[in-house]
């Protein structure tokens, strides 16, 4: 920037605060609210506990919805990253008729609105009894979380110096030692990336969720709209909290590492 | 894997004589190369990358590709490496053909222009993984990487990772990378291509001390023809997917073959036309040249180009006399460029054709801009060369 744009930074600097201010605070509020020590969401509090993130570790409701939705996320996970990443090596390194059209699939549902998908899914999975099964589950949020793998680990790929390859071959390794020596390694950051944002779709996903739901597979993020709609409990406020805290960390790991990296 | 140590008499005894009068290493332990009717195409374009080339490199020879891009000489390159397919021809290595055989069999060093150096190892283990990769044991693989790292001087910076070295350093861990496991043949793309002038010169007097100190047979990629007269036993000139003459440095300079070749190697004069019947004289637009006996490679009748280099050529002073048996033309200065040590004087001929007249600072003439000059030459220091659009030849490295 010119040296004459310095006169406005003041103003500048105020605004990125306001905007922040106004984007991040609805969300925050949760935080308060869920050390309250009554059955309210008055705000402030009228008075501080940790009553409610007792109930939401130990009641069965709650426990049962969020060790539905952490096994899914791993799941989904695993799944999710590997298949994305071969995908992602197909489509960066291959040659073959169709690519762009498939390559456009893959990424769709990143682009569909998730409720066409989710009225979709629910359909399918009714005639292939698939509705409420962890089998059905994984499989729809897969499909939404391939985009982000294929994404994050493209963008490694193509980073990817090609020439290490040839460097590697011309002393003497064969082509797996080159792929597990030389490839993978610089290429894990992007895997590992894509793997986060894989379970972080599933943990968060709602829509799909309600739609796929049964006693047996009800998801965190379901059970969350539920208690808000049909009750005042803040459990659901700890709840909030926890997801909240958790899934930021989660998305800043792979930024922390790789500053990390840098240093 | 075993190798000749400096003091083998075996190796001694494999060396053959090399051709010109480069430097040989005295002791060899590269192998021959060989390239047979090499040729390379691509889908889809009508001109072939590389056609039919034809070369025999002696062992411990240094030799290197010099030519224009798209000449082919990467590509070819990059075919003895075993990183582009070969359409079609043999790449012999010690008589024995790797054309088919994939590039992590073929034991050859491979230097990039851009390092290549693997970013998640340091230096030292950037030059233990070709050792890695065939089981040598621990312990000799700490030693022959202290000493590689030793012999690009830089012993202290082992434990450092690639992002940490400066690019000279960089290039000089990717040499000792490539060297560590004597491969039977080094090749270099471009290696200084990316380093500043000053630098550049620096590691060229280490890739010479390299070549001499390790015998290996040495193949050079540059496009830079400077760089190739300084290191290069002999060189190979590429032009359009073939090579188009094969010598040393000086017999290039001194003798090229084609206008080509005199045009890319150095500064030259070019004066094109017929020769004459009797085969003494050039016939021009507006000008008859003398040939010097035994300088033409062009027979009566046919056309052909002069060439002298700007060296070659002095201005005469006002009222000098020429000798009898020199050319003299008539020309107009335009441009004087001060070197240095030298100047450069360009001319326009009346006809016009340009010219150059490089002299040296201390017996330079008082030529200035827009003076009527006369040039004259010894008709001995001129080569006549073919001239027409079907130019370029197929050498082996028999031809003297």
């Amino acid at each position: 920037m010119l040296d004459t744009d310095r006169r406005l930074s003041w103003f500048t600097k105020v605004m990125v605060v306001l905007v922040g201010v106004y984007l991040v605070i609805p969300t925050l509020i949760v935080i308060p609210l869920s050390f309250t020590d009554r059955a309210s969401f008055a705000f402030p509090p009228r008075g501080w506990s940790l009553d409610y993130y007792r109930t939401f570790l130990t009641e069965p409701v709650w426990r049962d919805a969020l060790l539905t939705s952490v096994k899914l996320g791993l799941a989904v996970m695993v799944l999710a990253t590997v298949l994305g990443s071969a995908a992602a090596v197909a489509l960066v390194r291959g040659k073959f008729p169709g690519k762009s059209l498939i390559n456009g699939l893959l990424l769709a549902p990143m682009i569909v609105p998730v409720i066409v998908i989710a009225v979709a899914t629910f359909g399918v999975f009714l005639r292939w009894q698939l509705v409420g099964s962890f089998t059905g589950f994984l499989l729809a949020h897969t499909v939404l979380a391939l985009p982000f793998v294929i994404v994050t680990v493209s963008s490694a790929l193509r980073t990817f110096d090609d020439r290490l390859e040839l460097a590697a071959a011309s002393l003497g390794a064969p082509p797996m030692t080159r792929l597990r020596r030389v490839t993978l390694p610089l290429v894990l950051p992007g895997v590992l990336s894509g793997a986060v944002f894989a379970f972080v779709t599933s943990f968060d996903e709602v829509v799909v969720a309600l739609y796929l739901q049964s006693p047996d597979m009800r998801t965190l993020p379901v059970r969350m709209y539920t208690s808000v709609t049909s009750e005042t409990d803040p459990t659901i406020a700890a709840a909030s909290t926890l997801v909240l805290v958790v899934t930021t960390l989660l998305i800043l790991l792979p930024q922390v590492i790789r500053r990390g990296d840098r240093a | 894997m075993t190798q000749a140590t400096p003091s083998d008499p075996t190796a001694a005894q494999d060396r053959t004589i090399t051709q010109g009068s480069g430097g040989a290493a005295p002791t060899s332990r590269g192998v021959a190369l060989s390239l047979r009717n090499l040729v390379k195409e691509y889908p889809k374009t009508s001109k072939p990358a590389v056609q039919d080339v034809n070369l025999d490199i002696a062992p411990g020879e240094f030799m290197t590709f010099l030519g224009p891009s798209g000449s082919g000489k990467t590509t070819t390159l990059n075919m003895i490496a075993g990183f582009v397919a070969v359409t079609s021809g043999e790449i012999l290595i010690a008589d024995e053909d790797v054309a088919r055989m994939p590039a992590h069999q073929r034991d050859i060093g491979m230097v990039f222009q851009h390092y290549a150096l693997f970013p998640h190892m340091t230096a030292a283990q950037n030059v233990a993984f070709p050792l890695e990769q065939r089981k040598v044991s621990k312990d000799e693989i700490d030693r022959r990487v202290r000493a590689a790292l030793a012999s690009v001087h830089l012993e202290d910076y082992a434990a450092r990772l690639p992002r940490q070295l400066s690019g000279g350093q960089q290039q000089r861990v990717a040499v000792a990378r490539a060297i560590v496991y004597n491969p039977r043949v080094l090749l270099m793309d471009e290696p200084l291509g990316a380093l500043d002038k000053h630098l550049r010169e620096q590691l060229q007097s280490e890739i010479t001390r390299l070549h001499r100190e390790l015998g290996l047979t040495f193949v050079y990629v540059t496009h830079d023809q400077e760089e190739a007269l300084a290191l290069s036993d002999r060189i190979a000139v590429f032009n359009e997917g073939g090579i188009e003459q094969v010598g040393t440095p000086d017999e290039l300079y001194e003798n090229p073959r084609t206008v080509f070749v005199a045009e890319f190697l150095g500064d030259s004069n070019v004066w094109r036309g017929t020769v004459s019947p009797d085969g003494r004289v050039l016939k021009g637009s507006d000008f008859e040249l003398v040939l010097g006996s035994g300088r033409s490679q062009v027979d009566p009748g046919r056309s052909g180009a002069v060439v002298v280099r700007p060296e070659r050529i002095h201005i005469l002073t006002d009222g000098q006399v020429a000798a009898r048996d020199h050319n003299v033309l008539e020309a107009t200065v335009t441009e004087v460029v001060y070197l240095g040590a030298a100047r450069k004087v360009v001319l326009d001929f009346p006809w016009g054709g340009r010219g150059l007249v490089r002299e040296a600072m201390r017996l330079a003439s008082s030529a200035d801009r827009g003076d009527r000059v006369r040039v004259a030459w010894a008709p001995q220091e001129s080569v006549v060369v073919p001239d027409g659009p079907d130019m370029y030849e197929v050498e082996s490295a028999e031809d003297a």
